[in-house]
């Protein structure tokens, strides 16, 4: 339950993170909040060569608009997005999920990017940012480039980040008038693992659902404007297409369950409390 | 900045509940580790190494962090507040006052990491609601389970702290 040895460098400066990642490559793992890179060093699971820490990057730990987006630097933890007083009108998906990520003490060292990095099934984060349709910013001595998040997730802990690219930021769309978002969660535990989480958002009826924590990455379908029977089999549909397999924590079926199940709720609150 | 080598040891100094303290410290130490082993603070406990139980929960510049998900050498420069400080000059803090009349102490390993987050989130919300001040102590673990005394205990200081900002 300790790590095994490597270099720390603890980086100053963008240019710094990213010539040191062009030596490195794979070799390297950038550590921000370190709330899932170390338990994964504890475990041994990774024995990196370098470890390179960003949270002393300043111009990493931005939250600012920048036109139809919400750009959240890559040493911004959870807790301070969440302290942000604009949070709940600009981006009130992001709001409603985060109280579900982590705990309390994860929170306040675990970053927004870290999250997205993960690319964890069942993460939060992740879910959010496919509903809403965002995008990430990378950097590498090659350049910088910004993908949207239906490039970036590829699957179970797999993103489109290359070994020597550092996720900069994260964008989240803006949220506008008449739309509507709901988040809901199943886990043991507040702050656990999720069985299954969803994110819902309607705009003008028509409804959007993202599932996590059933599927290797976040889930995204169309229900449109959907009601009752039609919606159920979608739905049901929806729930078999994802193939969910059974752990420790839940059955695949009983994951089929709360799809269908709070996938409706979801769907009908969302349209219920547009603004 | 230059690289800390692996294997080799590194200077670490850092202010432990207000006093300047310094030790040594690999690369890979963890500042659960740095603070019970080289700064001697026993007080904080270490239940599971992979951030899961709390138990080894510690200030760090004020905010309630998992001493065993922070390295040691990432907490060099910062205010590490342990459960030592709690009562410095031996008067039980509000809280630590309030978890001894509810019996919220049973085996108390899980104690010190949970005080040390609640006194963090009393600090920044004294208005803290009982729904809220169980999911701050979710983020802990009890084997003996005694969460009902323990939430008992929070919620009366809440209460406390509420009624002492009331009065002029
Ligand atoms: S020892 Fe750190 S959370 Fe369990
Ligand atoms: S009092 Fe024994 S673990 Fe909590």
């Amino acid at each position: 339950m300790k790590p095994a040895q490597f270099d720390y460098l603890r980086a100053g400066s963008i240019e710094e993170v990213v010539s040191h990642l062009e030596t490195y490559g794979d070799r390297a793992r950038i550590m921000a909040g370190g709330q899932t890179l170390m338990p994964m060093l504890n475990f041994r699971l990774v024995e990196p060569e370098l470890i390179i820490d960003i949270t002393g990057i300043a111009p990493l730990a931005h939250i600012r608009m920048s036109g139809p987006w919400v750009e959240i630097g890559a040493a911004v933890t959870q807790s301070s997005l969440l302290d942000w007083s604009d949070l709940s009108r600009e981006v009130p998906l992001v709001a409603a999920a985060l109280p579900w990520v982590g705990h309390f003490q994860t929170r306040n060292r675990g970053t927004v990017c870290g999250s997205i990095a993960h690319a964890d099934p069942s993460s939060e984060l992740p879910l959010v940012l496919a509903v809403l349709g965002g995008a990430i910013d990378l950097a590498s001595k090659r350049g910088t480039r910004t993908l949207k998040v239906s490039e970036f997730q590829l699957g179970m802990l797999t993103t489109a980040r290359a070994p020597d690219e550092l996720i900069t930021s994260v964008r989240f769309p803006r949220a506008k008038k008449g739309e509507g978002y709901v988040f809901r969660e199943v886990a043991r535990r507040h702050g656990d693992f999720a069985i299954v989480s969803l994110a819902g958002m309607a705009v003008a009826g028509q409804v959007v659902l993202g599932v996590g924590g059933v599927a290797g990455s976040p889930t995204v379908r169309a229900f449109g404007t959907l009601k009752d029977a039609a919606l159920d089999d979608a739905l049901n549909a929806f729930a078999w297409e994802m193939g969910g397999h059974d752990d420790v924590h839940a059955t695949a079926r009983y994951r089929r369950d709360l799809v269908r199940m709070l996938g409706k709720q979801v769907i009908e609150e969302a349209r219920a409390c547009l603004s | 900045m230059p690289i800390l080598k692996a294997g080799e040891r590194h200077t670490v100094t850092l202010t432990l509940n207000g006093r300047p303290a310094t030790g040594y410290a690999e690369s890979r130490t963890l500042l659960s580790d740095f603070i019970r082993h080289e700064l001697g603070a026993t007080g904080t406990h270490v239940g599971c190494e992979h951030g899961v139980c709390g138990a080894c929960t510690v200030r760090v510049d004020g905010k309630a962090v998992r001493s065993c998900l922070t390295l040691a050498v990432q907490a060099a420069g910062c205010q590490v507040e342990t459960v030592e400080g709690l009562a410095p000059r031996g008067t039980l803090s509000i809280l630590q006052e309030a978890f001894k009349r509810h019996h919220a102490v049973q085996c108390g390993y899980c104690t010190p990491g949970i005080l040390m987050s609640l006194t963090h989130y009393l600090e920044t919300n004294p208005e803290a609601t009982e729904m809220q001040l169980r999911e701050v102590i979710g983020g802990h673990l009890c084997r003996c389970t005694g969460y009902t005394q323990i939430v008992a205990a929070a919620v009366d200081v809440a209460t406390r702290l509420r009624e002492a900002a009331r009065k002029p």
